[in-house]
């Protein structure tokens, strides 16, 4: 993990700006360290959190639907305990619980499960969706179990999922900073520390905005996209 | 002990076969059996259980009673020491393999390709190579009339060519019987003629067992051996088409027919 770290750049330069004017010199000189905590922290939580829940999202929705009752009722209630309780409780949670264990894993841990919890349900409706005679075809054809999930169900079943998967990736990457509360030094933090370190609010915590909306929106655009392509082509 | 080769033991047998679904009882005690290469046409009002049958074959449904052999093996349940067991699922597969459907509304993966959705299952399920199962998709889809939609993808082509690529795709498999559930109904009037021509060939080019649900009376005359007429679950009556549709002796089946005929 990246430690916050004091940050030892001489305050506002005497050009006789007051401390509520927006500084060009400051905000350059600060935006590298804040860049650096967005890409390793809060850009990297993301994607591995993103991966994590997709995955493990999809892995539960497939074991819904083909474990036994008795255990997908124990799985079903054990997503939903995840999906009710906060975010921030289950990192505290995690946090004190491993002390051993290093922050920035705990941040990729319980937001991929946490998220996983949520995108279960936006897979388990893309699976709904699939219609019976889909399923009767692959029966008919004797396909196996695993070629009629990966050919005929998982394909289809993501075709409507994918805009859901996107916006709860963005959500996600919205809720980075909840990781200041395992003192992890994702951006805002850094931003934050920035300002209580030199009295500079504005720069620090505006960068730190416009960083996440310059990530967010081509993330938008890029979910548009591949929903496009993943619609059956003609 | 016979094999499922021996010419003498039915393809199809049905034996005091109940279907209930919840309190509605569809079929009870039904027996029947259909021989290698026949073709059967169900015929019987709306209701009558007559997709029910075919589902039960192609094991879609869960049999509630009896039995069902194919090739004097059993389909779902076998009898043992006087109890009814579940057979095992692997023996299930190994029969089910023998049999195709096509379904009314087609079925196909509208995320694969045509040809994808052919060669699929002969590859996968049948261990056929890619070669081997491309060139015959080929074929078969020169057979029925589309060779050149083999890249296309399902929901581009019209119902009558999606349909013509079920049969296909059925056909992929070399299944030694052929279930058809009213295969044209869902078909626009000008393209039912082509479908059925397919299936005659069919009927005529090969051995496949079929056993078929239609209202295409003509068709049903023309490429069934047998005619079985259905009624509250049972059948009460069967015979040779030109029997059944010009001198039903079954008072159900005279009612049945005029109506279906109509003004024919
Ligand atoms: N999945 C199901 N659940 C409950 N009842 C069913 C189900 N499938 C069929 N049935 C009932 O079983 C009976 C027979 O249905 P089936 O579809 O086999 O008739 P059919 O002879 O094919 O009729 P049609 O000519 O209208 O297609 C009907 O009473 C129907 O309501
Ligand atoms: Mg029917």
């Amino acid at each position: 993990m990246i430690p916050v770290m004091p940050f030892t750049a001489d305050p506002a330069p005497a050009t006789g700006s007051t401390g509520n004017v927006w500084n060009w010199d400051f905000a350059i000189e600060i935006f590298p360290a804040i860049l650096r905590a967005f890409i390793e922290v809060t850009l990297l939580v993301t994607v591995v959190g993103t991966v994590i829940a997709a995955l493990l999202g999809l892995v539960i929705a497939i074991l819904l639907r083909v474990l036994p009752r008795p255990l997908a009722f124990v799985l079903r209630w054990a997503a939903n305990f995840i999906r009710m309780t906060p975010l921030v409780v289950q990192l505290l949670v995690l946090y004190y619980g491993f002390t051993w264990m290093d922050p920035l894993t705990i941040g990729f841990i319980v937001f991929g499960i946490h998220y996983a919890t949520y995108m279960s349900e936006v897979y388990r409706a893309g699976i709904d969706s699939v219609p019976k005679g889909q399923w009767e075809a692959t029966k008919a054809l004797s396909m196996s179990a695993g070629r009629t999930w990966r050919r005929v169900v998982i394909p289809q079943a993501l075709r409507s999922t994918i805009p859901s998967l996107g916006n709860y990736a963005i959500s996600m990457f919205k809720d980075t900073p909840f990781l200041f509360v395992i003192s992890v030094a994702e951006m805002v933090r850094v931003a934050q520390t920035i300002g209580a370190q030199t009295f500079r609010y504005t720069e620090a915590i505006t960068i730190a905005g416009l960083i996440f909306l310059a990530a967010s929106y081509p993330t938008a655009l890029l979910i548009n996209r591949l929903e496009k392509r993943l619609a059956y082509a003609n | 002990m016979p094999t499922p080769t021996d010419p003498e033991v039915p393809v199809i047998e049905f034996v005091d076969v109940q279907k209930s679904f919840g309190d509605n009882i569809v079929l009870k005690d039904l027996n029947f059996s259909v021989r290698r290469g026949e073709r059967v046409t169900l015929i019987g009002p709306s209701g009558s259980g007559k997709t029910t049958i075919l589902r039960l074959v192609m094991t879609l449904e869960e049999l509630t009673g009896g039995y069902i052999f194919v090739d004097g093996e059993p389909l779902t349940h076998r009898e043992k020491d006087g109890k009814r067991v579940a057979v095992s699922s692997k023996e299930q597969k190994k029969l089910r393999t023998r049999i195709g459907m096509v379904f009314q509304q087609f079925n196909l993966f509208p995320n694969m390709t045509v040809l994808e959705n052919i060669i699929e299952a002969p590859i996968y399920v049948l261990g056929q190579s890619k070669a081997e199962a491309t060139a015959k998709a080929h074929s078969l889809l020169e057979q029925v009339g589309l060779p050149d939609k083999a890249d296309q993808h399902p929901l581009s082509l019209s119902g009558g060519q999606q349909q013509r690529v079920a049969i296909a795709r059925a056909l992929a498999m070399d299944p030694e019987i052929l279930l058809l559930d009213e295969v044209t109904s869902a078909l626009d009037p000008e393209v039912v003629g082509d479908v059925l021509n397919i299936l005659r060939n069919v009927a005529d080019t090969t051995n496949v067992t079929m056993l078929i649900v239609t209202h295409e009376m003509s068709f049903a005359r023309d490429v069934s051996h047998k005619v079985m007429m259905f009624d509250g679950g049972r059948v009460i009556e069967e015979g040779a088409p030109e029997k059944i549709f010009s001198d039903p002796s079954h008072q159900r089946t005279q009612q049945f027919l005029s109506a279906v005929l109509g003004d024919a």
